[in-house]
Parts: structure tokens; C-alpha cells; sequence
């Protein structure tokens, strides 16, 4: 119950994702993680067999992107933001850009307007080159209690 | 009454499982299953795991896996639409959390492809615990359609 306000706590404190990203079993399960580097939250989804949706083509599945995206989005409001609840996704548009290959994929988020009660936040995914992202996406997100 | 289009029905629900779930790795890691489907449209079922939770202080499913549940939805609604095979690629997909979902419970999603031209299909979504009425999320796609004369790009 308390696991993930602990973790949350920790990660301001140390700057450390280790224990938000184990106590969130979803991450876990797509290996997700996220650390920080040069002052700003890096998420990365390590590759694995499982995250494809093109078995022909070995390429990523756009779910797995849309999941990479959103978890960067909280993770860096995490790591911002004011209280320690979880923010809840009011809606993400994700637009693919290219076909994402059978490898690690990275992601970086940017507040667009971080309000009181609301963020928008829009977030980028790559893979070799920054300057061609394979997918990127704007969400919304309600940062109190509805 | 007994119909004798059911054990059909079955096993054409069988084959598309085998499409879009056994082929897709990913599908088949969140263990998709074929609900409904007819031309237009198509219904997959997300089965509850406690390994897909995203917060664990509520128990309720991360919404990357209600994405990917919602991607491949919409883009089995368009190849239900096709007339011919074709490989079709998502261009975008917005995804709208109406209310919350609950945890301990499957997570549904109808998919209709409303329009299709030569290149581009259009896709509305709704993903619900079982009464449409009061869906969880709501969702619209666009899907590119490469022609088979194409090669690369679109």
C-alpha cells in the first residue's frame, strides 16, 4: 500500500528510480526503466522478445511505444511533482513516426504547461538518433484527486 | 434454436486468434483473445494479470497495456475491412480515460473502421469492463494502407 508513496519519497530524495519501477509491476513486466541523466529523466525499454508486433519485419509493437511514452510522462512528473500521488492519464495521443526496430528504445518528456491540477506534457521515443524519433505523444494528466 | 453457423463462427474466432494474437508476440504476451468480429468491426479481450498493474496501492492496469490492447483492436477492425491483404501501419492513436478502470477485471475493446480510403483508415475504439454503455476509455485511430505495388515508405 505504502510501497509505492515510499518509493516516490525515495526518488526525490536520491534520484533514484530503482524502487518506483519495482514496486510498479507493469514496468517490470515490459522493462521499462528510467534514470537520470544530465539532470533530465531518461526512460529506456529494454528490448526483448516479447514487445513485438511485427514478427516479419521484427518491429516493435505500437502498444509497447505508447506504454514507453506514458510511463516517461510519470516518471518525470514523479519526479517534479509537488505530491506523492500518482498521476492519472487524462488522455495521450501517440503518433508513429517509423517503424521501431528489434532494440533498446529511449525517451525523454517535456512539460508543455505543468499547472496545479493539470499537466501537459509531450514526450519523444527513439532509438539510435534523437533527431528521429520513432514515435512521439502529448498527455494530458490530472495531478490531484478527481 | 440451434444454429449451424456457430461451430463455424468458432473456428473462423479461432483463426483470427491465430492472426492476431498467436502472430503477434506482444498480443500474445497479454494473452489477447478474440471476442467478437464481424466486417468492420473487431472485439478483443484483455484478460486482469497482477503483473500488468501500474499502480499497486489500486490494483489498476497500467494504460500501456490498455494502449497496445487498443492498437491492436483498431488495426485487426481494418484488416476486418480490407478486401484484399494488405500490411497497414498505425499513424496515430488518442486515447481518452473516461473513468477510472477497475481492478480484479478484464478490460474489453470494440473497434470500428468507419471509413477507409486507397491509403488511410479511420478507426473509432471504445475499451469497457464488459457494458459498452460505460466505457473505461475512448479511442480513435488512423492506420496507413500500403498498396502492393509499394515498396517502403508510404
Amino acid at each position: 500500500m505504502t510501497k509505492m508513496r515510499d518509493a516516490v519519497v525515495e526518488l526525490r530524495a536520491t534520484g533514484d528510480f530503482t524502487a518506483l519501477q519495482e514496486a510498479i509491476p507493469y514496468t517490470r513486466f515490459m522493462g521499462i526503466t528510467a534514470k537520470i541523466v544530465d539532470g533530465d529523466v531518461l526512460g529506456t525499454m529494454r528490448y526483448s522478445e516479447h514487445l513485438v508486433g511485427n514478427a516479419l519485419a521484427q518491429k516493435l509493437h505500437g502498444g509497447t511505444l505508447g506504454a514507453l511514452l506514458e510511463s516517461t510522462a510519470i516518471f518525470k512528473l514523479l519526479w517534479h511533482g509537488e505530491t506523492n500521488a500518482v498521476p492519472k492519464t487524462i488522455n495521450i495521443t501517440v503518433e508513429y513516426l517509423r517503424g521501431a526496430d528489434s532494440e533498446d528504445t529511449l525517451a525523454r518528456a517535456e512539460f508543455t504547461r505543468h499547472g496545479r491540477r493539470v499537466a501537459n506534457v509531450r514526450v519523444f521515443a527513439w532509438q539510435r538518433d534523437p533527431e528521429r524519433p520513432v514515435a512521439v505523444a502529448t498527455a494530458h494528466f490530472l495531478l490531484v484527486p478527481d | 434454436m440451434s444454429d449451424s453457423f456457430l461451430p463455424q463462427k468458432d473456428e473462423i474466432k479461432r483463426r483470427l486468434e491465430g492472426r492476431y494474437v498467436g502472430a503477434v508476440p506482444h498480443n500474445r504476451a497479454l494473452d489477447l483473445r478474440v471476442v467478437d468480429y464481424r466486417p468492420e468491426h473487431l472485439s478483443l479481450c484483455l484478460p486482469y494479470r497482477d503483473d500488468l498493474v501500474g499502480n499497486p496501492e489500486t490494483g489498476v492496469l497500467h494504460g500501456g497495456c490498455i494502449t497496445s490492447l487498443i492498437d491492436a483492436t483498431c488495426g485487426g477492425a481494418v484488416i476486418m475491412s480490407l478486401t484484399a491483404p494488405r500490411r497497414i501501419a498505425t499513424l496515430d492513436l488518442r486515447i481518452d480515460y473516461v473513468r477510472p478502470a477497475l481492478p480484479g477485471q478484464e478490460v474489453i475493446c470494440d473497434a470500428h473502421c468507419y471509413k477507409i480510403t486507397r491509403h488511410v483508415a479511420f478507426v473509432r475504439a471504445i475499451a469497457h469492463h464488459g457494458d459498452d454503455v460505460s466505457p473505461i476509455a475512448s479511442a480513435s485511430g488512423t492506420f496507413v494502407v500500403f498498396r502492393e505495388t509499394e515498396k517502403g515508405e508510404s
